[in-house]
């Protein structure tokens, strides 16, 4: 049976989550936690209009692939898919989709709620904010050398 | 730069690329010269990064690396700001 990380996209089109939810499940899955990080009209009492991000293909990739082994590695579960957008991202797509399959459904969630954090520490992507008057790139994770934030 | 000195290409991304006003571009360093004297002389050849490098992370051919690593002719070196995905 295959295992461990059987997804891993980057894209500058809209996300499906059927076909990460269809390469996580297997016979022996009891559970399939999904995540989507969807983008919102407002942060830190501004209204939004849209997000653009930026992303460093290739290492994003692999710290995404080394983020869905980590967590396969640290949790009881099957599998993980991972999905990330970059781009511009209008009000309410989905900018990140993460899937994890396990016998039982504490495992799914704890590893899904796990990886979105690591994803959010380590990969090398950013997000723009857009307002009607302006826009700022968001303050983020920095990373260390070894792809970790800082504690 | 010759004998003496070897071509790295940089990266750049989201606030870096935007206040330097370029994503990539070739840069002559010192032979030997490791990740943190790159991120050095990127900063002098673009002064307006000074503020926002400092907390850049660096990646050696798309690998998160220290500033310590040493750096080899050709080599893709890229200042990543702190992240903010998903």
């Amino acid at each position: 049976m295959q295992s461990g990380a059987v997804l891993i996209q980057l894209t500058d089109e809209a996300l499906d989550p059927a076909p990460l939810v269809e390469s996580v499940r297997t016979d022996a899955s009891g559970a399939v936690a999904l995540f989507y990080g969807v983008v919102r009209d407002h942060n830190e009492g501004r209204k939004v209009l849209y997000l653009e991000y930026d992303a460093y293909r290739e290492l994003a990739e692999r710290q995404m692939r080394l983020v869905a082994d980590e967590i396969v590695a640290a949790h009881d579960i099957e599998r993980v898919a991972i999905a990330h957008r970059f781009g511009r991202l209008e009000i309410g797509e989905t900018s990140l989709l993460v899937a994890v399959s396990s016998a039982h459904r504490a495992a799914a969630f704890d590893a899904c709620h796990a990886a979105v954090d690591r994803i959010k520490q380590t990969v090398p992507i950013w997000k723009k904010e857009f307002w009607a008057e302006g826009g700022v790139w968001l303050d983020g994770t920095p990373v260390d050398s070894a792809g970790e934030s800082p504690a | 730069m010759g004998h003496f000195g070897m071509q790295i290409q940089v990266r750049l991304f989201a606030a870096l690329a935007e206040t330097a006003g370029t994503r990539a571009f070739p840069l002559d360093v010192p032979a030997g010269s490791d990740a943190g004297a790159v991120r050095e002389a990127v900063q002098a050849h673009f002064p307006q990064l000074r503020g926002l490098c400092g907390r850049a992370g660096i990646a050696v051919n798309a690998e998160y690396t220290g500033a310590d690593h040493v750096v080899k002719e050709g080599d893709e070196i890229a200042l990543i700001p702190p992240v903010s995905g998903g």
